[in-house]
């Protein structure tokens, strides 16, 4: 019949094994965008579900975290805060970017964990389960910045054209946490020892980043070792931005720019070239 | 049976141009739904002890031996496979644990990537290796039918369309809005896999999901993978079920060993594979058996067919008498062990379940060496092959003693002194001959 026609008709899809380094597939990620809000949607409900306070919690815990700060760090350390602001607004500032990067690290190292059963069964863009993860990083980030904004509101505290930039640091800390996730995540299917080393990790790295005390406050023969760790320009940056005072350190800033990105791209690369044998190792 | 509902199946999917493996003749690619070309995958098997889970371990392994890859063997899962589907096919899998059968259909699903050779898919997958993935408990019905179907590779707005016929099969609408947890199991696979039976995938991949669920609703599975078919779409399907393998395939594939060891015609594949381990000469030595499942605790050693005259034969006549006769051993000291015969047919249904307390035979305290024989009467099967299998457990059948499947077979052949007329085995099972009696009509 008309069988000689036909002969070119290409396949929807060709399985072969995948080899070497390749780029993550954006494009097919967002044709799974429905998979993406649906488990986003899932993990919001799962948090709060059977919870007597249910989303009150999502207020009470940044609220309840910046008090135990300040008392710790102010009232029976004595530190101070730079600049007049409220040593609290100044602890909440700093637990607010950090909350957003942190979250986002260790929702992102787990989410392949926690869907282990999906991956070992289902077929769909790996890079779906670290994204739909970040919706609940994001909802809890957005909270934490209404109540800052109340208790600017509240302390009369101007933050100038300087708030405009706030996205920048935003997106910044997005991609450092990926890049950082990823990268654990890609390591943590294999080795389970990541799993105990991250939190560590993490604890060190928040006493060193700017997120309790301020980078004014360290002395000048070590700022700039400090300073290496790029987490602390963009954090001071993200302070500088919600108060309208404080030190921006533009060379540093790019620095942090460039290592966010870079740790981006190799947490992207690290899962890609990981991915094929998650379902094997699970 | 099996026969009636093949024929229900379109006549273009049920006479497909079956290309024999290898042999390099393929469907016309305008045709094509499935071309897998040389598909191998091995795995790495480190050996007990030595598998490397942490980070230490890697370490510690890699100074001990710094030049070696690692130790451990490659296992080739799936050696060499190439065979194709075309379109509106319904193609059965089978092959015992271990075949390859799993590995295929994960490959196939795009789970796990092969190790070399190629598939090309020509239209939309959507495939179903376990029932309710993703399905969580604290979430509603309604919630899960959603996370599920989106899993599974549908949009939102296909599911909105769908949304009432996956409650209507489901049969749960009371509960739509009850969490998951609190259903009973048959009420969870039920939703999950009407959320499965929506998805309207080109080509629709099944592993073993019929082994769950009520008897009912394995029926009225097997009925909507038929319907599936029907409208042309490809069904690849994979079964212990050899039952609705033969009901729903046109055409099986048989893999022992990571290899397709025969594929064509479902009832010659089933046939092979299942008399592959079957003696046909009457007697079978099963001290050797490998195909066996159970704890240990009694094993089966041999089994003979016999005459009534008590030699060995394996061809029989309607109305003939049977004789079978099995040893085994107690390699522990049991109290009791309940015994059973299984028959089946040639293609895989199984026809008996002689189980000895139906005919009021107990063994108690039995010896370490026993042995027992079993007289059929009569027999009235019709002409074909069969298969007979042989079962020892515990008195309440909770824990299986040792279980051989399909270890021996024997044939019932036309003619005796019963069949007075040609009994062809499609038209037929149970050879029954009532007393008929005429009535004055209209009294």
């Amino acid at each position: 019949m008309t069988a000689v026609v036909s002969q070119t008709i290409k396949p929807l899809v060709s399985i072969r094994a995948t080899r070497g380094w390749s780029a993550l597939n954006f494009l097919e990620v967002w044709q799974f965008r429905d998979l993406m809000f649906t488990m986003a949607g899932r993990d919001l409900k799962l948090r709060y579900r059977q919870t007597a306070l249910g989303a009150i919690w999502v207020v009470a815990q940044p609220l309840l975290g910046a008090g135990i700060f300040s008392f710790i760090f102010q009232i029976v350390a004595g530190l101070k805060s730079p600049n007049g602001i409220p040593f609290f607004v100044f602890m909440f500032a700093g637990l607010m970017a950090w909350g957003l990067f942190g979250s986002a690290v260790g929702r992102t190292n787990a989410s392949i964990g926690n869907n282990s059963n999906l991956i070992a069964k289902v077929y769909f863009p790996r890079f779906v389960l670290p994204l739909s993860s970040l919706f609940s990083t994001l909802i809890d980030f957005t909270v934490s910045l209404a109540m800052m904004i109340v208790l600017l509101i509240i302390f009369n505290i101007h933050p100038g054209w300087g708030l405009l930039l706030l996205p920048v640091w935003i997106v910044l800390l997005l991609l450092m946490a990926m890049g950082i996730g990823l990268f654990a995540a890609s390591l943590s299917i294999r080795y389970r020892d990541i799993n105990i080393l991250l939190p560590v990790f993490m604890q060190f790295l928040m006493y060193g980043s700017a997120v309790i005390v301020a980078t004014s406050s360290i002395p000048e023969k070590y700022r700039f070792y400090y300073l290496l760790n790029p987490l602390v320009s963009i954090i001071e940056a993200f302070k500088w931005s919600l108060f309208g005072v404080g030190e921006i350190r533009w060379n540093y800033l790019i620095y942090g720019a460039i290592t966010s990105v870079a740790l981006f791209l190799i947490g992207c690369l690290t899962f890609k070239r990981m991915e094929r044998g998650f379902a094997d190792v699970i | 049976m099996s026969s009636e509902l093949l024929s229900s199946i379109p006549s273009e999917t049920a006479a497909p141009a079956i290309p024999a493996v290898h042999s390099g003749t393929s469907p016309r690619a305008s045709e094509l739904a499935v071309e897998i070309r040389e598909i191998s995958k091995s795995y790495h098997i480190t050996h007990q002890g030595s598998r490397a889970t942490s980070l230490t371990e890697v370490v510690m392994n890699r100074i001990r031996r710094p030049l070696g890859n690692s130790t451990g063997e490659t296992f080739w899962a799936l050696d060499d496979i190439s065979f194709s589907i075309a379109k509106g096919e319904v193609v059965g899998i089978i092959g015992r644990n271990g075949a390859g059968k799993s590995t295929l259909l994960k490959i196939l699903s795009r789970v796990t990537e092969p190790t070399t050779g190629q598939i090309d898919l020509y239209g939309r997958v959507g495939s179903l290796l376990e029932v309710g993935t993703g399905f969580h408990p604290d979430l509603t019905g309604r919630e899960n039918i959603y996370l599920n179907g989106t899993i599974l590779g549908m949009t939102r707005k296909e599911i909105d369309r769908q949304f009432d016929a996956i409650v209507d099969f489901s049969e749960i609408e009371k509960f739509l809005d009850t969490p998951v947890k609190r259903y009973s199991s048959g009420m969870y696979v039920r939703l999950a896999f009407a959320v499965a039976a929506h998805l309207n995938p080109e080509i629709l991949i099944i592993d073993e999901v019929l082994a769950v669920g009520d008897l009912q609703f394995q029926k009225k599975c097997l009925g909507k993978i038929g319907d599936v078919s029907k409208n042309g779409r490809t069904v690849l399907f994979v079964s212990h079920n050899m039952g609705a393998v033969a009901q729903l395939c046109s055409r099986a594939v048989l893999l022992e060993k990571g290899k397709v060891k025969m594929s064509g015609e479902t009832g010659t594949v089933i046939a092979e594979f299942l008399s592959a381990g079957a003696s046909d000469s009457g007697t079978v030595d099963l001290a050797a058996h490998e195909l066996r499942r159970g704890t240990g605790a009694v094993k089966f050693m041999k089994a003979a067919i016999r005459n009534a005259q008590g030699e060995l034969c394996t061809a029989f006549q309607i109305g003939d008498d049977i004789l079978i006769d099995f040893e085994f051993q107690c390699r522990e000291s049991l109290r009791a062990v309940k015994l059973a015969a299984e028959m089946f047919t040639g293609d895989g249904m199984k026809i008996a379940n002689m189980v000895d307390v139906d005919s009021h035979f107990a063994m108690s305290n039995p010896k370490q060496r026993e042995k027992v024989t079993l007289r059929i009467k009569d027999i009235r099967l019709y002409p074909g092959s069969y298969l007979l299998g042989f079962w020892a457990g515990s008195v309440d059948s909770a824990s299986t003693y040792d279980w051989v499947e399909n270890c021996l077979q024997f044939e019932i052949v036309g003619g005796g002194m019963l069949a007075s007329r040609e009994l062809p085995r499609s038209s037929g099972l149970l050879f029954m001959t009532p007393q008929w009696h005429q009535h004055v009509a209209g009294e």
